[in-house]
């Protein structure tokens, strides 16, 4: 759904608008406390996404492990603070890799510059579009993971910084790029139509009239213009990386083990004599994970709402 | 005039087809080729001597250059030949894939029948409740429903259904013979499962796009003059709003087809269902080369035609669309 701009609406903050949704409001409250306890991980989770207590294996909750534990004996609890950890790094470097980068540059370039730019943009948006994501994602995560591993395996022996592979980073890096390359299309569609619509007005004609550049043009008349909807997309596009890479891990494609993910939990704990066993192990991650999608759902309809008077 | 613009149109549309894809199947190509993970060591196992390894090798023109190797895959496409499989050793990649996309045809078809059947009618009815209770209601259901992947719904679905309730086996997929050879699993209790995993966000998608289209179309003069003129609301919804959202949202149907493939991987692993989803999983992992590219192309072509098809229905209906094009050039 484009959004229409209207110029002569009143410029109400949309967090004020925000606040008469009630339920947008305790959806974005419930991110933000996901996001928090992700960011905070480190001193808010009870014990480490590896902390392995073998004579505790999947135990029921009690309160050392108010969520119980896993058959290797690690809190469930504190796998899950981890794994949020994961869902914010992932989803904030794909919105400000692929949503901001590649996504408002390549849009206000295509809006702005029009003709052969903006076809050979669009039409790359195309082709990415016109392919099946999760193929796609599956390919390049399977077949480039090991190179990327190798690469920095190459690096922390040039630089001599040990751990960066025993971090994890190289997965991170793997599936929040992947993941880039998706999210900026729908972003770039956005900002180019909206700017398609402002770049006759009469601001941008004074600006090129007294002689001020392109790229000054773009970055303080038309962006500024554009922000508001950049508020909906990048909402978007938080929530979609977030389910994409539950999706991936699911797959044992995203982030790989120990390194604890929403999506690898519920591999873990899947098939029926499993779930049936410990219902906990996967309805713990499920919970969270359907909450989350579910927030940024209501978040997105709402600020959908307040930035589209007309569909009111 | 207006007719020539129309054909300009299509002939334009229809020329980036061939372009796309052949991007498309060489990103495939060079992604498979360069990646590492050897299919022929996959497919000998461990323990193969050498000379074995050597013969598949030459066998297979895996020695020869990239472009070599491109062109004689894009060659064989021409001839319906999509080269063969290494996880189902020897078989032609088309004799692996037909079957199962049949399989995954069946199940999305009925999906997509079911989702338009349920969901257009609830959007419409939920347009006509506006400003009461129940539209709000009824769109926060649909917005929870539309939100859930099929890696949440489907544990939730299996632990209600199959384990709880004992309704549902929990995953598989059952066939029946019509005719000696065609297997059909549409009369299992088998395809419950992946309908419900499709069709409950899929309908409450759809339900909330139908709801927007209607009352869009409820404040048009049409409406108000049909109302006016002391129709009941039963024939003004069903002949004037109905009419008027299903062109938007019919196009949409060829969308719904097209998509099939990135939700089916998702949807046939966890639930063990034979389908081409279940087997693009496999074939990344087995490094099945020409599995993975007759997958990646199959989703593109049809992604590409329902875009098309569905340009071209709206520069037919809508003349706009073909004068724009006009304006901006």
């Amino acid at each position: 759904m484009s959004v229409a701009l209207d110029a002569a609406r009143p410029t109400l903050l949309p967090w004020r608008w925000l606040l008469r949704k009630k339920l947008a409001l305790v959806a974005l409250l419930f991110i933000v406390v996901v996001y928090m306890a992700g960011l905070l991980a480190p001193w808010v989770a009870p014990y480490s996404f590896r902390e392995a207590d073998f004579q505790n294996v999947l135990a029921g909750p009690s309160l050392e492990h108010p969520l119980g534990t896993d058959r290797l004996g690690r809190d469930v609890l504190s796998r899950l603070i981890w794994s949020a950890q994961t869902t914010v790094i992932v989803s904030v470097a794909a919105l400000l890799l692929g949503g901001t980068v590649l996504g408002v540059g390549l849009g206000l370039t295509a809006g702005y510059f029009g003709g052969r730019v903006d076809n050979l943009i669009m039409r790359l948006g195309d082709a990415l579009f016109s392919l099946p994501d999760i193929l796609v994602l599956l390919i390049i995560t399977a077949t480039v993971r090991s190179r990327v591993v190798d690469l920095f395996r190459h690096l922390e022996g040039w630089t001599g910084i040990g751990g960066i592979v025993e971090s994890g980073a190289p997965d991170y890096i793997l599936v929040f790029s992947a993941l880039s390359l998706f999210s900026w299309v729908g972003m770039a569609r956005i900002i180019r139509s909206q700017v398609l619509a402002l770049r006759e007005r009469e601001f941008v004609l004074a600006a090129r009239a007294i002689g001020v550049g392109s790229w000054r043009i773009m970055w303080r008349h038309l962006l500024p213009n554009v922000s508001p909807i950049l508020v909906v997309a990048a909402t978007q596009i938080l929530g979609a990386a977030a389910g994409m890479e539950v999706v991936l891990s699911f797959l044992g494609i995203g982030i790989q083990p120990p390194h604890p993910s929403f999506g690898s939990m519920i591999f873990d704990a899947a098939g029926p004599r499993n779930m049936l066993a410990h219902p906990n192990l996967i309805f713990a991650p499920v919970a969270v994970v359907a909450s989350l999608l579910v927030a940024f759902a209501f978040l997105g309809d709402a600020l959908n709402d307040i930035l589209s008077p007309r569909r009111r | 005039m207006a007719g020539g613009q129309l054909w300009g149109y299509i002939l334009g549309r229809l020329l980036w087809v061939p372009i796309i894809l052949l991007a498309v199947s060489l990103a495939t190509f060079a992604l498979g080729r360069f990646g590492p993970g050897d299919p022929v060591r996959v497919l000998a196992g461990q323990r193969a001597d050498p000379e074995t390894i050597e013969r598949i090798r030459q066998e297979r023109g895996l020695d020869d250059n990239f472009f070599a190797q491109y062109a004689r895959y894009l060659k064989g496409i021409f001839q319906g030949d999509l080269g063969v499989s290494f996880k189902y050793y020897g078989l032609p990649v088309t004799e692996v894939i037909l079957p199962r996309l049949w399989v995954t045809f069946q199940y999305n078809f009925v999906a997509i029948l079911l989702m338009f059947a349920v969901g257009i009618p609830i959007g419409v009815w939920a347009a006509t409740q506006q400003g009461t209770w129940r539209d709000p209601l009824v769109m926060g259901t649909l917005l929870v429903l539309a939100a859930l992947p099929a890696v949440v719904l489907v544990p939730f679905l299996q632990y209600l259904f199959a384990l709880r309730l004992g309704w549902l086996p929990t995953g598989g997929w059952e066939v029946r013979e019509f005719f000696g050879r065609l297997e059909v699993g549409l009369f299992s209790k088998t395809i419950v499962m992946p309908l419900l995993t499709l069709g409950l966000p899929g309908a409450a998608g759809l339900a909330r796009l139908a709801r927007a289209q209607a009352l869009e179309v409820l404040g048009e003069d049409y409406v108000r003059t049909a109302r006016a003129k002391g129709l009941k609301e039963f024939t003004v919804i069903t002949r004037h709003v109905m009419r008027n959202i299903m062109l938007p949202i019919a196009t949409l149907m060829g969308f719904a087809l097209a998509a099939l493939l990135s939700g089916s991987i998702i949807l046939e692993t966890l639930l063990g269902i034979p389908g081409i989803g279940s087997y693009a999983f496999e074939a990344v992992f087995a490094r099945d080369y020409d599995g993975i590219m007759a997958l990646a192309l199959i989703g593109s072509t049809a992604f590409i035609l329902a875009n098309l098809v569905t340009d071209i229905a709206y520069a037919f209906i809508d003349p706009r669309v073909r004068l724009a094009g006009r304006t901006e050039a």
